[in-house]
């Protein structure tokens, strides 16, 4: 089921507060923060970037391969996003050509199915 | 891409805001400003590409700093000198800086710092990673000296906004 822009901005905020409070609740110091969270229905799984980012993806409980597209979607940010100089940084993105490499990446990522991707 | 339309961007670029800002000073203003919005973009491509984890002192900073990110933008690897007592301060030689391939400076702008925009682009890129950084040149072979000096100096660490779980 597709979330509104308002039921993601809602998630994005609340999620926000959560890692910041799991963090410091975390018996590890130095904690990563929150990197997956798990109910029935989904995964949530959490990427940090150094500069404070955070690329955050739902996904079926069963998807596989998370790490490495997330990872990939910092790359396509860094490139379709950044490098667009009509983007302005903490604004939505709105750029097309991020949008269409996103859902390629989603696309090889689904295809992958539950047992992750191939070599 | 080639190095030559490069080197020929980055002159119109300098050319041009001679023009528009007729003194040296603004032009130098300038250019570190839009050094500075180029590095906070180009460092998410840093991270996104070099897989370099967060660096643990002021050195490890200057290493990857030297070693990656020259090597990855501009082909070339400055060396790392002159580290202040402290470790606070270091300096970046560089033996050949791309950006001024074939430049002579003239006299009436002496007072150009002609490569400024790496200077943006460092404080910029080291600011997204919470460090306040103070970077100038001290010698620019524009200006007759012998090497390029880079000069870095490490202000504070900016913990407003840090990413939650870092110490």
């Amino acid at each position: 089921p597709r979330l509104s822009s308002n039921e993601k901005l809602m998630l994005a905020s609340m999620f926000h507060s959560l890692f910041a409070i799991g963090s410091q609740l975390s018996p590890e110091p130095g904690s990563s923060g929150i990197e997956m969270l798990e109910t029935d229905t989904f995964k949530l799984h959490c990427f940090q970037t150094l500069t404070g980012i955070k690329f955050v993806v739902l996904a079926d409980p069963r998807q596989a391969g998370i790490d490495s597209l997330l990872r990939k979607i910092y790359e396509i940010y860094s490139d379709f996003a950044l490098k667009n100089p009509f983007y302005s940084l903490e604004m939505p993105i709105r750029c097309e050509l991020f949008d269409q490499n996103l859902k390629l990446a989603l696309e090889v990522a689904e295809k992958a199915g539950p047992f992750g991707p191939g070599p | 891409m080639s190095s030559e339309l490069f080197t020929l961007t980055y002159g119109a670029l300098v050319t041009q805001l001679c023009k528009d800002y007729e003194n040296d000073e603004d032009v130098n203003k300038q250019l570190d400003k839009m050094g500075y919005n180029i590095g906070v973009r180009l460092i998410e491509d840093f991270l996104a590409r070099s897989n370099v984890g967060r660096c643990h002192d002021f050195r490890e900073t200057a290493d990857v700093i030297a070693k990656v990110a020259f090597k990855m933008y501009l082909g070339i690897t400055p060396s790392i000198t002159n580290w202040s007592p402290a470790g606070d301060e270091f300096s970046l030689i560089l033996e050949n800086n791309p950006l001024v391939d074939f430049v002579e400076l003239p006299d009436n702008h002496s007072s150009l710092i002609y490569s400024n925009l790496l200077c943006g682009v460092l404080r910029g890129a080291l600011e997204m990673v919470q460090m306040a950084v103070d970077v100038k040149f001290v010698q620019d072979t524009l200006k007759g000296d012998s090497v390029t000096e880079i000069r870095m100096k490490f202000i504070r660490r900016i913990e407003d906004n840090l990413p939650v779980g870092e110490e």
